[in-house]
């Protein structure tokens, strides 16, 4: 935090403490910093003041003019003057009995079923009636009632004689998440929050109100009822569902996970979540869940002991020497990462790893090997440099479905500083209409050409690059052409949580830990002397992409898939199809998935809130993961695993757990070498002519899909935005779709229907269509970002 | 010896109301209508601006905050709009000046928002009207109508090169938009809350822009102060309360309306004005500004209705509304309605009004039903105690007021509260001044 300069500074006592604070500061905040608690309702540090509780009034003698207010006043809304005099309700009679005044008409209508309502136990308005309420109700009239609850969302329900109205709900849901889905109706003793009647309250950032609610009247489906506060052990740790980097406090009872809520990094992500990560935990407690060994016996998996099903890998690896495929997912920790590096190059001596479970291209793969891998966090942007830019440019990156905390800091920075966001996009999205971006509209394809025309780039300007530029050839290299010229700042930030420790760790080939170019000697000896590996593979190894390839070529033999979702992979068809006929496939993972059904050996490992270590969020900061259950379901940890196999194979693994891995990379120096060269692939030349009912895709992932993580979380999987594709009305005129409520996309591979929706911020010629949607995946489609797709009527709804 | 007490009457406002068609342009053309406008308009804004502050008019809505002073808060040099509000959402038990005047003399206010926007330099005026007088919206509708049709509005009205355009707004039914910030919300298609200040609206108002936002009555002034002069004006009224206003009498009265005179009269005279109570009955409680000022007795008939006569007694001229009560009225009844009233319009925003008006009504149900319990006066005076000093607007003291006051002057007849319903202390059809539909069975 930094420190305000001396002359912005004013002073002020509070009960008899003496606080320098900068101007402007609210009461409520000073009496923070001088240790006094003012009670509070609809106070929230990081919401506007609104003052309608009333609880925290206090005394002030002097306003620091001499004259101090006959009545008490709301420490909430009003600001701090050099000299004033607070009296909370610690040293006055004035506050105490207002405070108790208020909190006495609070519970006039307040339900008092603390026995059977989730936020007892945990709740401010109890906490605060016992701790200063009168104790005993004078109060012996009706009780206003209502029928309960209401459905707010499909997750969110709201006991309406629970509420204090202090309207947090509301103010969240317009200030910080821009979803003004929820507010105030009718008035006096009968206001009450309610969502439009045709709208429910779908919302990324819904569960953050349940979370603030300093009642339980919001509650969630997922949670409500299941426990009570004081029988939750509670563990704080970061959130694996992308690389946001957001602190969770994880509450579990009885080895089960019960509850996900926001941690406080004021840093990352202040007090917030996605939805994605407070309710997405459950889908790992299916039948699916493995727990024990499967090995391939007469074509059937059938489950094994682990000492069979380690012969079964040894004896599949064994035959397959030198012509193993690595592939990991963004999915791991850094100290996972790093075991699976090590595994694959000084036990299997293959180079041929990656960790992308997604497009991907050649140019990407250098981009993030010279750029991305090894960079420190002081070079590389944070959530801070976002809130000190002057101009932030969205390139390749929806921030609300891709980084869902970016686009609340964004969205903060907009409001509160005047940050102007661009998105060089081919439409303006929800999201960047929430950050009152400007479009830069953009074909696919054409973003490298974009970003070399960008005008009074400067080091105010930050542009934040998705991972969907890997589908943009050259839009990488003008990234750091660009940035490298004017001073700008840039950051790359993926979907998932572990890609960037993926790229810590090396799992890209040719790219060993800490951003060592493999083809380096000194790079490849340094991590010897370090790590006592002995030799390394000479030659750079294979993509993902080209692993499948090179197994149907015959040139690899056997692949090893750390929890891979064939549905996931850009070509999901020939990554079927290498499965099928490499000689043996390995697949470790958390749940049987369509991978295991084409693998040889399946083993099971354990879940993340199973283990411990890190992950590095897309700021390159270090995110501790912490062990939520001590008590795995299967018995090993992916780590253990890759020891014990290394140890059947002949070799070592080199530690055995995630502390040993942590400790290794703890252990090497940092990497002052020459970096592998950086991409130099041209921006696309146009787009070829393409047919009259061909247009451009565009598409991304959505971040309420049909993801499996999502398994088990109905109410979230149902907040999800209404599928549909979109044109713009000239595209949609000129095929003759301009009527048609359904449209289908076709590839090479089969088409998908979805509800036409023309947005007339579309650029012409381009399609966007989410890239996976319930029951349709453009994948499977044989359907490319940036490509070609043929469209035509899909007839009646 | 004020002027008050020689010369009650002083109809200005009220001069052309019984004219043939008092309400269109003609008629109040004829009547000397517009000239004021045409003065105002050959001198400079602040000359305009420095006549109404030194005539000394104080606003009319309630509050009495100088209507000049207001005006000159105005940053000129801030570069957004600026606009003038006239507040009409009279909806005060027992007010009724603005909405006879809109009804009547429609004109007189249309003209004051043109004289008020030049001073203060606004090119945009609204008129926020209560929504449910449908009758006096469409008056002043057709008032702006013909305005803009003579030239009055419009770009450079009468050849000034001053542009003004006025909004006539309807309002969608909440009391609590008399209050101006929530006004200002509920002109920007918010809910009709009080916002939070600072900013105050002279800066920051409506749209965040400056924003003068003035009583019907005060605008309406404005004309003949600046055809008559300040001297005129100041000559008027008592020390600190110059000039005329409009008194509205109601209830047990022989001859209810609206009596314009100079500030400073005494009840007694006013009453006399409009025939006395009501023929074989004596006063026994009347409001001086409406039901959310403390209510007096017989022993304060010679008090000056003026803003600091009445501060004196403990009450508020308010918006100089008698309610007028006799000896047949139960003040628990009465007092119950009236808070009933606050309970209805509190707009739910804070927890000591939302809350405290909805027990202030449960507890004086109690009571007027013979209900009530040993305490229970006292507990009603605590929650009093703990609603006042302590929200957000000033809604619920109006509330407050209106109880402690009728228990400061009556306790025993809410302590027969314990023991004998109201209604059959004080049988509610003898107060009746016309028949009435049955109130469950106990008029």
């Amino acid at each position: 935090m930094s420190v305000a300069p001396a002359d912005n500074l004013v002073t002020v006592t509070i009960d008899g403490v003496e606080v320098s604070v900068p101007k402007g500061t609210l009461i409520i905040r000073a009496a923070e910093l001088a240790g006094v608690a003012i009670p509070r309702f609809c106070d929230h540090p990081l919401l506007e003041p609104v003052g309608a509780c009333r609880q925290c009034l206090v005394e002030i003698p002097d306003a620091g003019n001499g004259r101090g207010f006959p009545k008490p006043q709301p420490s909430c809304t009003m600001t701090v003057a050099d000299g004033m005099q607070v009296k909370s309700q610690q040293t006055s009679t004035q506050a105490a009995q207002a405070q108790r005044d208020v909190l006495e008409l609070m519970l006039i209508n307040h339900p008092l079923d603390c026995p059977i309502c989730d936020k007892g136990g945990e709740c401010p308005l109890q906490n605060q009636a016992l701790e200063h309420g009168p104790g005993q109700s004078r109060y012996d009239g009706v009780k206003r009632t209502y029928v309960k609850p209401i459905e707010l969302s499909p997750q969110l329900l709201l006991d309406r004689e629970r509420c204090v109205l202090c309207a947090r709900c509301t103010r969240f849901s317009e200030q910080i998440s821009g979803d003004p889905l929820i507010g105030l109706l009718e008035r006096g003793a009968k206001q009450q929050v309610g969502a439009w009647s045709d709208a429910p309250y779908n919302s990324y950032f819904s569960g953050n109100v349940v979370q603030i609610c300093p009642v339980g009247a919001l509650t969630s489906q997922a949670y409500r009822f299941s426990a009570r506060p004081f029988d939750l052990v509670s563990t704080v740790t970061t959130c694996e569902h992308c690389a946001a980097g957001c602190q969770l406090r994880v509450d579990q009872r009885h080895y089960d996970v019960k509850r996900r809520q926001a941690g406080q990094d004021p840093s990352v992500n202040q007090e917030w979540s996605c939805d994605v990560g407070r309710f997405a935990f459950l889908s790992a407690r299916g039948d699916d869940r493995l727990i024990r060994p499967l090995v391939r016996r007469d074509g059937q998996l059938q489950p094994a002991s682990w000492p069979d099903a380690i012969d079964a890998v040894v004896a599949g690896l064994s035959r397959s020497q030198g012509r193993v495929g690595l592939q990991t997912g963004g999915r791991l920790t850094l100290e996972t990462a790093l075991s699976y590096a090590r595994f694959a190059r000084a036990v299997l001596g293959s180079d041929d790893i990656d960790f992308r479970a997604r497009p991907q291209s050649e140019e990407e793969a250098q981009f993030l090997a010279a750029a991305v891998a090894g960079r420190s966090p002081d070079e590389a942007v944070s959530y801070a440099d976002l809130e000190r830019a002057r101009r932030v440019v969205l390139v390749g990156f929806e921030p609300e479905d891709e980084s869902p905390i970016v686009f609340l800091r964004l969205r903060q920075a907009v409001a509160q500083h005047g940050l102007q966001v661009q998105t060089m996009a081919p439409w303006l999205s929800p999201g960047a209409r929430k950050l009152s971006a400007q479009l830069i509209a953009t074909a696919p394809g054409a973003e490298a050409a974009g970003l070399a025309g960008l005008d009074g780039l400067d080091s105010d300007t930050v542009i934040l690059a998705g991972e969907r530029l890997a589908t943009a050839p050259g839009a990488l290299t003008a990234l750091l052409t660009v940035t490298r010229a004017s001073g700008a700042a840039w950051a790359w930030i993926p979907r998932r949580a572990g890609e960037l420790a993926a790229l810590a760790a090396g799992l890209l080939p040719g790219l060993l830990p800490g951003g060592r170019p493999l083809a380096d000697a000194q790079a490849r000896d340094q991590l010897t002397k370090s790590w006592g590996v002995e030799t390394w593979p000479e030659r750079p190894g294979r993509s993902a992409a080209e692993q499948f390839q090179a197994v149907l070529d015959g040139r690899l033999s056997a692949l090893v898939l750390a929890g891979l979702e064939l549905a996931d992979l850009p070509d999901p068809a020939l990554a079927a199809q290498a499965l099928a006929r490499a000689d043996f496939v390995l697949s470790l993972e958390q749940r049987r998935s369509a991978v295991a059904e084409l693998a040889d050996v399946v083993l099971p490992v354990g879940l993340l809130e199973e283990t411990s270590g890190s992950f590095i969020d897309w700021e390159q900061r270090s995110r501790p993961v912490a062990q939520v259950i001590d008590r795995p379901r299967s018995g090993l940890t992916e780590i253990r695993l890759l020891a014990v196999l290394s140890d059947a194979l002949g070799s070592d693994l080199g530690w055995r757990d995630a502390a040993g891995a942590a400790a290794a990379w703890v252990g090497l120096p940092a990497w002052t070498g020459p970096r592998s060269p950086a991409p130099a692939v041209p921006a696309a030349p146009s787009a070829p002519a393409a047919a009259e009912a061909d247009l451009r895709l565009a598409t991304w992932r959505e971040l309420i899909d049909d993801s499996r993580r999502l398994d088990r979380a109905d109410q979230l999987a149902a907040s999800a935005r209404p599928v549909a594709a979109r044109l713009a009305p000239a595209t949609a005129a000129r095929l003759g779709l301009a009527q048609a409520p359904q449209i289908e996309l076709s590839g090479p591979a089969g088409s998908a229907r979805f509800d036409l929706v023309l947005d007339s911020s579309l650029v012409e010629g381009v399609l966007w269509a989410p890239w996976r949607a319930p029951g349709r995946s453009l994948a499977a489609c044989g359907l490319t970002p940036g490509g070609l797709v043929s469209v035509s009527s899909g007839g009646d709804r | 010896m004020t002027l008050a007490q020689t010369q009650p009457l002083v109809p200005v406002l009220t001069a052309n109301w019984g004219q043939e068609r008092s309400w269109k342009l003609d008629s109040y053309v004829a009547q000397g209508g517009y000239a004021a406008l045409r003065q105002a308009l050959g001198r400079t804004p602040a000359d305009v601006m420095a006549e109404v502050k030194d005539a000394q008019l104080r606003g009319r809505g309630g509050a009495g905050f100088p209507t000049g002073l207001k005006w000159s808060f105005v940053p000129q040099d801030n570069p957004n709009p600026k606009y003038l509000v006239v507040n009409g959402d009279e909806s005060e038990p027992g007010t009724c000046k603005d909405i006879p005047l809109l009804m009547a003399s429609p004109h007189t206010l249309v003209e004051g928002v043109i004289i008020s926007s030049y001073a203060i330099g606004a090119h945009t005026a609204f008129i926020y009207i209560r929504g449910e007088v449908l009758h006096p919206i469409r008056r002043v509708r057709q008032a702006v109508e013909e305005a803009y049709a003579a030239g009055y509005l419009g770009s450079d009205i009468l050849g000034s090169g001053f542009d003004l355009d006025v909004i006539v707004h309807a309002g969608a039914g909440a009391y609590i938009c008399g209050e101006e910030t929530a006004l200002l919300n509920s002109l920007e298609g918010r809910r009709g809350q009080p916002r939070l200040r600072p900013p105050f609206p002279a800066v920051a108002g409506l749209y965040a822009s400056p924003t003068v936002i003035n009583n019907v009555e005060s605008i309406a002034s404005v004309p003949s102060i600046i055809a008559r002069g300040k001297d005129w004006f100041t000559a008027m009224g008592t020390e600190k309360s110059k000039g005329f206003t409009i008194y509205s009498l109601s209830g047990h009265v022989a001859h209810p309306g609206q009596y314009e005179a100079p500030l400073g009269l005494t009840m007694a005279r006013l009453l006399e004005l409009a025939g006395g109570v009501r023929a074989g009955h004596q006063l026994k409680f009347f409001t001086p500004g409406g039901s959310s000022t403390p209510i007096l007795t017989a022993e304060h008939l010679d008090t000056a209705l003026d803003y600091e006569g009445l501060a004196q007694v403990g009450t508020m001229l308010g918006t100089k509304a008698m309610q007028v009560f006799d000896e047949t009225t139960s003040v628990v009844r009465t007092t119950l309605r009236w808070v009933e009233f606050y309970k209805h319009e509190s707009c739910g925003k804070c927890t000591p009004c939302r809350e405290g008006t909805w027990w202030l009504v449960q507890l004086l149900h109690k009571l007027e039903a013979g209900q009530g319990q040993d305490g229970d006066v006292d507990k009603l005076l605590s929650v009093c105690d703990s609603i006042t000093g302590k929200t957000f607007c000033t809604l619920a003291e109006g509330a407050v007021a209106c109880v402690t006051s009728a228990v400061r002057h009556f306790r025993s007849e809410f302590e027969i509260g314990y023991t004998t319903p109201a209604w059959e202390h004080l049988p509610y059809a003898a107060s009746a001044l016309f028949p009435i539909e049955s109130e469950g069975g106990r008029a």
